[in-house]
């Protein structure tokens, strides 16, 4: 067995009385063991509702998932439970308790894992363990949460928008805290709206839309699926803003890939030396001023701008 | 390692969680505590006082006033007629006396009040013999006040009662409904925790707070009003353990669908308040009309608090207690079934 999850055609239809919501439409999805997993896409785009699936919370309308080579349902869910950890997208433990006495109470439901102290140096808690949880920031709770993931040691860790609401800084002591799980060789799952994050932390991704995949593959291999490896960024002055079509720039050579956007253009592009002068003489040639450009590498939230047409952060 | 590890452990978090939160201890102790001690003053105190009346100004209300004048059982009040009805209507004044012209008495009093028609009997009593009717034969007043008769005896055990019941339901569907929010039910269902160990638990910390809570409040009325606990301290902790079981699993059941705090409170007070009405908390429930009694009958708080009346007051045995502590349980095995069949988690 070497996948932690395989599912196959998984649907989901929330009903609501009247209203029904389908939140998955025939998702598929692989997890290799020992590998970095994101699931990226927009809110709203199932990926919860995959994990949840995954997780053994909720139920499937239909399709089928194996994880660490089990089926939830099948009289083992209890010993799959006792392999996996996990983060839901928003805990809160009991105000008033101490840190080290909620890793106390869950590390009480494994029969391995960490220890107590173990657990919360991984998340490099030490300071905060006597501390109550009303006592903590945003930051140290979600690192609390997923202590309580890790300290039964699992196989399998499935984190849920982990860094969602955190300021920077705390966002970074968490990415520290996971790329550490990874290079011991976990198998994690994480979701997460913020391509730099999947970027900076997966080793393969998968880019989740109206519940379905509609790319996957490693960061660096998504990229390169779109052809080039840089991105200009320009807007023009406002009158100026109609002497020129979006389908034109797609015809420039030099461009590979060409977006409109409420502020201005985005062309995909190879070599940024050759495609900048062929863009500014286009311009001239249509008397369009200039506003603005910048330069910058491609990155995944541009996949999924060329993919969608929409913007990751726009949800 | 087995399954009772990690409901001990569930037990103490939930427990710190309470002792931690001052005013959940000040509701859970010090409120029933007041209850009992400001209801026993108010009801304790009223055998002692005297017969208030009310005479209307006249050339006769003198003759009134000096007929009780040396009777410290009787206090008059000389009122014009008005002032002295004003006082009837608002129950100031038990009984208004208006002396008529040809020397006898017209009463005014309220029928619906039992206060006041003794109260009316005893001054027509006192009036007819200053006026010189001679009693057929000679009576004796013999007051029975002893211990276990007084209406404080009879409040206190059905106070044990409703605290249990508030306390089961309260401790145990607040705190899930409240975990539900925090999405700590979901979080949990996610660990190998099982779902049945799970709501033990809950009922479990229920069951460990209920025995210093009840015996607190036994103790205190004990102390203060020297209610007298007859029967044995095993048989009352049996009916009140069995009593907060069954509202543990009446809390559990209203709290296994809610998502809001507003719900639970709302279905909460819904069942609750059958029972803070009929089941014989402040007065027995036998007052209530025969065709209402084999509902009064079935609710769990009237069978609680005739089997904690029968053991503290009565001394009565554990045994002779069967039928109540029976349909207690019935109460809470079908109650939990039930929770456990319909629990949402997420």
């Amino acid at each position: 067995m070497d996948n932690a999850i395989a599912c196959r055609e998984l649907y989901k239809r929330y009903e609501d009385g009247k209203k029904a919501v389908d939140a998955l439409n025939g998702l598929n999805l692989t997890v290799r063991i020992g590998e970095c997993f994101g699931l990226l896409g927009p809110n709203g785009a199932g990926k919860t509702t995959t994990v949840e699936i995954l997780e053994g919370l909720i139920p499937p309308s239909s399709g089928e998932v194996e994880v660490l080579g089990v089926r939830w349902g099948t009289g083992q869910d209890q010993e799959l439970r006792q392999r996996i950890g996990i983060t839901l997208q928003e805990t809160r433990f009991q105000e008033k308790l101490k840190v080290w006495e909620i890793l106390q109470l869950f590390r009480s439901f494994y029969t391995r894992g960490l220890t107590v102290e173990q657990a919360i140096a991984t998340v490099a808690l030490e300071e905060k363990a006597n501390s109550w949880v009303r006592d903590l920031s945003g930051g140290q709770r979600q690192r609390l949460a997923v202590a309580t993931a890790l300290v039964g040691e699992p196989d399998l860790l499935f984190l849920d928008e982990p860094t969602t609401g955190l300021d920077p800084q705390a966002r970074r002591r968490l990415w520290d805290v996971i790329r550490d799980l990874r290079e011991r060789g976990r198998t994690v799952l994480i979701t997460t709206h913020y391509m730099d994050e999947a970027e900076k932390l997966c080793d393969r991704v998968a880019i989740v839309d109206h519940g379905k995949v509609i790319a996957e593959g490693s960061p660096n291999q998504l990229i390169s699926q779109l052809g080039g490896e840089h991105v200009i960024e320009f807007s023009l002055e406002k009158t100026d803003g109609h002497a020129v079509q979006l389908s034109e720039f797609r015809e420039l050579p030099p461009v590979i890939h060409a977006v409109q956007e409420a502020e201005g253009f985005l062309l995909t592009v190879a070599q940024p030396h050759i495609a900048i002068p062929a863009v500014l003489e286009f311009l001239d040639g249509r008397q369009a001023r200039l506003n603005s450009l910048t330069t910058r590498h491609v990155n995944l939230e541009d996949v999924f701008v060329s993919l969608t047409g929409r913007y990751l952060r726009d949800e | 390692m087995n399954s009772l590890t990690p409901m001990l452990q569930l037990v103490v978090c939930n427990l710190k969680g309470f002792l931690r939160e001052p005013e959940a201890v000040f509701w859970t102790y010090g409120f029933p505590l007041l209850m009992v001690v400001g209801l026993g003053i108010a009801f304790s105190s009223s055998s002692a006082s005297s017969v208030q009346f009310d005479v209307v100004q006249g050339p006769a209300a003198e003759k009134v006033v000096a007929a009780v004048a040396n009777n410290p059982g009787f206090k008059a009040k000389v009122n014009p007629q008005d002032v002295a009805m004003a006082r009837l209507r608002t129950t100031r004044t038990l009984v208004v006396v208006a002396p008529s012209e040809d020397g006898g008495y017209q009463y005014y009093f309220d029928p619906s009040n039992p206060e006041s028609m003794a109260a009316q009997s005893a001054v027509d009593d006192v009036l007819q013999r200053s006026a010189g009717r001679k009693d057929a034969f000679t009576s004796k007043q013999v007051r029975v006040e002893a211990p276990g008769s007084r209406y404080v005896d009879f409040l206190v055990p059905g106070l044990i009662g409703m605290n249990i019941m508030g306390g089961g339901m309260w401790g145990v569907g607040f705190v899930l409904v409240d975990m539900r929010i925090k999405k700590l039910l979901k979080r949990l269902l996610a660990t190998p925790l099982r779902r049945p160990h799970f709501l033990l638990t809950v009922v479990g910390t229920r069951l460990v707070f209920f025995i210093p809570e009840a015996f607190f409040l036994l103790l205190s009325a004990y102390l203060i009003f020297k209610v007298p606990i007859r029967g044995s301290i095993f048989a009352i902790a049996a009916v009140a353990f069995v009593g907060s079981l069954s509202f543990s699993g009446l809390g559990l059941l209203s709290a296994s669908r809610a998502q809001r705090i507003e719900t639970i409170s709302g279905i909460m007070n819904v069942a609750m308040l059958p029972m803070w009405l009929c089941s014989g908390i402040f007065f027995s429930s036998e007052r209530f009309p025969d065709f209402m009694q084999p509902v009064i009958q079935a609710l769990p708080l009237t069978q609680l608090n005739n089997a904690l009346r029968a053991v503290i007051l009565e001394g009565s045995s554990l045994f002779s207690q069967a039928l109540p502590i029976g349909i207690l349980l019935a109460w809470a095995v079908v109650c939990f079934a039930l929770a456990l069949k319909w629990f949402r988690w997420g």
